[in-house]
């Protein structure tokens, strides 16, 4: 299987001397879902947001590859080169972070704003064929009727829902998904989760999904990565997941 | 602490303040000698309220005679209000994001502020004169005085707004790979843009009143048709002036308070 992303010898301090992440080797393959566990605090939305350098990693190399834009390291770009390798990366996140104020259409077509000139964008002049995926889209994560409807109107279900459309208008190599159901009630996290699974399967998108539910994890993710005080300790497939394994990632065993 | 210790320490509830006691003592003093100094005794009181009523019995009732003087410097007061208000926004809008430490480097927004900080320093008063002194008499010293003034409050106001603005839809839409403008325009300007209108109704009300001002230094507008009042002593046309000005503001607060009620 060919790789995705190729990460190697990622570190990050916020303050010198004290990493969060220490020296991590990790590489994702083209396709699937890689579910990240561990317990609040070790570096796993720090290690995402390395990934589209919304943090700023201190060493390490993040080989972001395949697709049109050809491989790149992530941590070595900057300005113009940094905007054009976001774009193959989207991101959906735990408060689904829409512009609250803008439309439901607004917010999906966020996702070409790296792709359109920006008077196309302030005109609300979107191609033909942007609009036509953005209501695609919509129909796809089941919200049809609600293209003109004002983000801060829906629920934290639709909103979600909304938040991956965003991504998935990138047209992204990449999807990183950071804490995407814990902000949501369990039944909407597994429709939730349903729909991340079916249509990043079929748009052909790898995901990296940090999660807290262990029991969701196994169940919708192909691989499982268990993280620990910034280093990874487990590596493998759902089914092979022990009770040892849990206890080694969060520590103790009462709780098992 | 030991109990013996306790017993014979003196306990008390309250220290008292000895540096404030002597510094109201010293505050008082002052204000003795100050009124002395400027001859501001009882007698002084007594002609002071005697003048102000015949000033008052001079200025009823109104004149509107000359309402052509009047309306000509109502209306020049009205466009000086109006052109500084948009001339100002305009300038306000980038001036403000620039000034926003969350969205600006620091080396941009440090500059940005401290302009911010000389256009707020000076009473606008005071910048009038400087530009009649500067681009001579009229209206577009009022202008220029008021662009500052307008500048100076409104851009301080909306970087504060912008600072208050929730990042983390800021930090969605530029993981998207959107560049610093559309980021500007999809994540930050739509979370202050209502207050922004709130600011600019704002000035305009403030623009219309101080344009009524300006005209006495000489920079157009009402206030030179009212500083020609009070020399010529037509107390008359000063009153009906006066009850003009009051008209026009209370009118502006009642327009900006429908368009304020209707954007909710």
């Amino acid at each position: 299987m060919s790789a995705a992303l190729d990460i190697r010898g990622l570190t990050k301090e916020y303050t010198a001397g004290k990493p969060v992440l220490r020296g991590l080797d990790l590489s994702i393959g083209a396709e699937g879902i890689t579910a990240i566990i561990g317990p609040s605090g070790t570096g796993k939305s720090t290690l995402l947001r390395c990934i589209n350098r919304l943090v700023e990693p201190t060493r390490g190399e993040i080989r972001l590859k395949g697709g049109v834009g050809g491989d790149v390291d992530m941590a070595k770009l900057s300005g113009r080169a940094l905007r054009l390798a976001r774009r193959r990366i989207g991101m959906v996140f735990q408060e689904y972070n829409l512009v609250e104020r803008l439309s439901v259409m607004e917010n999906v077509l966020c996702g070409r704003l790296g792709y359109v000139p920006l008077w196309r964008a302030w005109l609300r002049k979107y191609p033909e064929q942007d609009i036509e995926r953005a209501f695609q889209l919509l129909d796809a994560v089941g919200l049809p009727e609600h293209a003109t409807r004002r983000a801060d109107a829906l629920s934290g279900g639709q909103r979600q829902r909304v938040g991956i459309a965003r991504a998935l208008m990138q047209r992204p190599d990449l999807l990183l998904a950071d804490e995407p159901t814990s902000s949501l009630d369990p039944r909407t996290s597994v429709e939730v989760l349903e729909m991340l699974t079916r249509l990043a399967a079929a748009e052909g998108v790898p995901v990296i999904i940090n999660i807290h539910n262990v029991a969701l994890a196994k169940r919708y993710a192909r691989r499982i990565v268990g993280m620990s005080g910034g280093a990874i300790v487990f590596d493998g497939k759902p089914e092979d997941l022990q009770d040892s394994h849990l206890s080694q990632i969060y520590g103790g065993e009462d709780w098992l | 602490m030991s109990d013996a210790t306790l017993r014979t320490t003196a306990r008390r509830a309250f220290a008292p303040d000895w540096g404030m006691r002597i510094f109201g003592l010293l505050v008082l003093v002052y204000l003795v000698y100050a009124a002395s100094q400027l001859d501001l005794g009882f007698g002084r009181l007594v002609t002071g309220l005697g003048e102000g009523a015949r000033f008052l019995a001079r200025m009823f009732p109104p004149n509107f005679e000359r309402w052509e003087l009047l309306v000509e410097g109502l209306l020049e007061s009205i466009q000086i209000a109006v052109l500084a208000t948009v001339i100002g926004l305009v300038l306000s809008l980038p001036v403000g994001l620039m000034a926003a430490r969350n969205i600006a480097p620091w080396w941009l927004s440090g500059p940005v502020r401290a302009f911010i900080a000389v256009c707020r320093s000076l009473h606008y008063v005071i910048v009038a004169i400087l530009f009649v002194k500067a681009v001579g008499f009229g209206a577009l010293a009022g202008v220029f005085a008021l662009v500052v003034a307008s500048v100076g409050f409104v851009s301080k106001l909306f970087a504060e707004a912008v600072e208050e603005i929730s990042m983390k839809q800021v930090e969605a839409v530029r993981s998207t790979g959107a560049g610093t403008l559309a980021v500007l325009l999809y994540a930050v300007l739509p979370q202050v843009a209502s207050r922004f209108v709130g600011f600019s109704l704002y000035q305009l009300d403030s623009n219309l009143r101080n344009s009524t001002l300006v005209g006495i230094v000489g920079a157009g507008g009402i206030g030179g048709t009212l500083f020609a009042a009070f020399k010529r002593f037509d107390y008359d046309f000063v009153s009906a002036i006066l009850i003009a000005i009051i008209g026009l503001i209370l009118l502006a607060e009642l327009i900006s308070g429908r368009i304020r009620g209707a954007m909710r």
